[in-house]
């Protein structure tokens, strides 16, 4: 029970280290609730198998695709976990074969840029929402909600339009652009946490002279750190995946220009047969592996980030 | 110079302590609007903004090279509702969002009430689930592109073990999209959490009670578990529908990557043939015509699942 009750009991995203009142987020739950494990062994036991059958599903296309990344050309569609021929050559003709190097690279530093971007500036307009009163707030932050339903399809091709007049498009500014202006979960998120500081700190900083820009400077933002990782996590996955928007504003350009994952999309396509290509696929695999880690390693460190943040996600509703 | 200007302010504001409880302070009025200003010009331009300049070139006849619009009616609308690629790509995308959904929902739920049932481990096993949400959609596609193939898949060698003959997946119309639901239901964790989170909620001793009163699993589950979470419940199926109206990466990757080669056209989803429409054809007016008929389509089927939820939904506010 022990490692579940825990996340039970600091369930908010946002881990409340900053004072005892902070445990405002929706998710205190009291351990005791929780249902009970299966009281006889063999209930256990089953239970464990159907589990662990579970995870060999989950866990199988993983394992295969780091199979197949050690696979020579003929047998990467081979179905068998243990490869027949190790070809660990793979890892290195791939950089001769894609600019994975390039593509690793560009998407890195959108994604920094990004998530930097979007930290920021969501928590800047978080504070605003949760400091300050003023006329139209509740309207205002109901509006920053109602914006999460709004389908991506349909600002798609406006936006577009939008970066081409500015004189943008083939630049990376369309890319992390709109993180300038704030997202609307991470503006929720962190609009909980500052909810969540006692206001007699900025009360008494304010006697102190400190500017309303000081409060968020200098008390409002070193005190919300673990709540800013997980809003510079998140938009991290989320650019380092994000296929569409290379799509429509990188595809044009060079092949070193792509990011990572228009970068598979193209290595795809380059070895299928259909086009010529020679059926290489142990270097897609390769390539695909390779730009997977990443998030592998961020979530074996942001782990409970990661989960607590989507469980908030779905309390919003 | 700032500094001084705001100690003035704390200290008129120690004397005028009545009057502001009805009065907004201008100044802290002021500064609220400048704190959250970067999100009023992002609402208006990239939000509204794009929202009305898409409405304009839906009427519009829009040329990319001259960056001239000319008012064109209802011509793309009309053209709209005679191609058929919209409406076979709407029919696609509206089946696979009934298939989709529903599955999505039940597989989630019932990981998590397994994994609510375990003690120690839990968050073990809760970590090997996640780990496809982490995976990018690329990379879900490379590898289920290949175990999916209907020849030498890893999925169709499974099912031969056990004496059933897998179809063709990615080529047979029947199962492209039940392919593309295989691949959303590998990365449901993240549904799964959400209810995870819900049923860790719902408090033990309504479960005590139910016992003491006779009840047996299968009556718990749906008089207590059910209703207690049925707020994630809707939660979930309109998110869900939400992405499945718009499902793109995964079609986009398995069918419509290469443009040299022909697709089936049980594959093409109204997001595909929308992009297509914008970024292959720059045909901006008929695709803004597209996106709009999707919103208002998306609209109406979240106005229909709300009002059908709040028959349902049990929300904890209702207590008091």
């Amino acid at each position: 029970m022990a490692t579940a009750d825990t996340h039970a009991t600091d369930g908010s995203p946002v881990p409340a280290g900053a004072s005892p009142t902070a445990e405002q987020g929706p998710a205190s739950v009291a351990p005791r609730r929780r249902v009970r494990p299966p009281r006889t062994a063999a209930a256990r036991i089953a239970l464990g198998v159907v589990l662990t059958v579970i995870s060999a599903a989950f866990l199988y296309p993983l394992a295969w695709l780091v199979a197949a990344s050690l696979k020579p050309r003929g047998e990467v569609f081979d179905n068998v976990l243990i490869p027949r021929t190790f070809s660990p050559q793979n890892y290195v003709e791939v950089w001769d074969q894609l600019p994975l190097v390039n593509w690793v690279t560009n998407s890195f530093l959108i994604a920094v840029l990004a998530a930097t971007l979007v930290t920021f500036s969501s928590s800047m307009v978080a504070f605003g929402f949760a400091y300050f009163r003023f006329p139209g707030r509740s309207f205002l932050f109901g509006l920053v909600l109602a914006t999460m339903m709004l389908p991506g399809a349909v600002t798609m091709v406006p936006q577009y339009l939008i970066w081409k007049n500015l004189g943008v498009l083939g630049t990376w500014i369309p890319l992390f652009g709109m993180n300038l202006f704030g997202s609307a979960f991470y503006i929720f998120l962190q609009r909980q946490f500052f909810l969540g500081l006692p206001r007699e700190l900025f009360e008494a900083a304010r006697i102190d002279g400190a500017s309303y820009f000081g409060l968020f400077r200098r008390i409002a933002l070193p005190l919300s750190i673990p709540s800013l990782v997980v809003i510079f996590i998140f938009e991290f996955q989320a650019s380092w995946n994000n296929l569409q928007s290379a799509l429509i504003y990188l595809n044009a350009g060079s092949v070193q220009g792509f990011t990572a994952p228009l970068g598979i999309a193209y290595a795809m396509t380059k070895y299928s047969p259909t086009n010529g290509g020679q059926g290489d696929y142990q270097y897609v695999m390769v390539a695909t592996l390779l730009i997977t880690l990443p998030m592998l390693i961020l979530f074996a460190f942001g782990q409970r980030h990661f989960i607590e943040g989507v469980a908030t996600e779905g309390r919003k509703g | 110079m700032e500094e001084k200007a705001s100690v003035k302010v704390t200290s008129s504001k120690e004397v005028r302590r009545p009057r502001e409880r009805r009065r907004y302070n201008r100044r802290e009025a002021l500064a609220g609007y400048l704190f959250i200003s970067p999100w009023i010009v992002g609402f208006l331009v990239f939000m509204l903004g794009a929202m009305a300049y898409s409405l304009v070139i839906s009427f519009s006849r829009y040329s990319l090279a001259t960056n001239v619009v000319k008012p064109a009616g209802t011509a793309n609308y009309q053209l709209l509702f005679q191609d058929p690629k919209v409406a076979a790509s709407l029919a696609n995308t509206l089946f696979y969002a009934v298939m989709a959904v529903p599955l999505e929902v039940c597989v989630a739920l019932g990981l998590a009430l397994l994994l609510n049932r375990v003690g120690r481990g839990a968050g073990f096993f809760r970590t090997v689930y996640y780990l496809p949400k982490m995976t990018p959609s690329v990379a879900t596609a490379a590898v289920f592109l290949l175990l999916l193939n209907g020849n030498t898949g890893a999925i169709n060698q499974a099912l031969a073990f056990f004496g059933i003959s897998g179809p063709q997946w990615l080529i047979d119309p029947a199962w492209v999209k039940p392919s593309i639901v295989l691949m959303t239901l590998w990365g449901v964790s993240g549904t799964m959490v959400i209810f995870l989170a819900a049923l860790k909620s719902v408090p033990r001793e309504l479960y005590e009670v139910a016992s003491l009163d006779g009840a047996g699993p299968v009556r718990k589950f749906f008089s207590i578990t059910v209703p207690m979470i049925s707020g994630a419940i809707f939660f979930n199926v309109i998110v869900l529908t939400i992405a499945a109206l718009q499902v793109f990466d995964q079609a986009y990757l398995l069918f419509w990557r290469d443009q040299t080669s022909a697709s089936p056209e049980a594959s093409l989803f109204y997001g595909i043939y929308l992009f297509q429409q914008a970024f292959r054809e720059f045909n901006f007016g008929f695709a803004s015509a597209m996106a709009w008929v999707l919103f208002v389509l998306i609209l109406l089927i979240s106005l229909v699942q709300v009002r059908i939820g709040n028959r349902f939904v049990y929300y904890e506010g209702e207590k008091r």
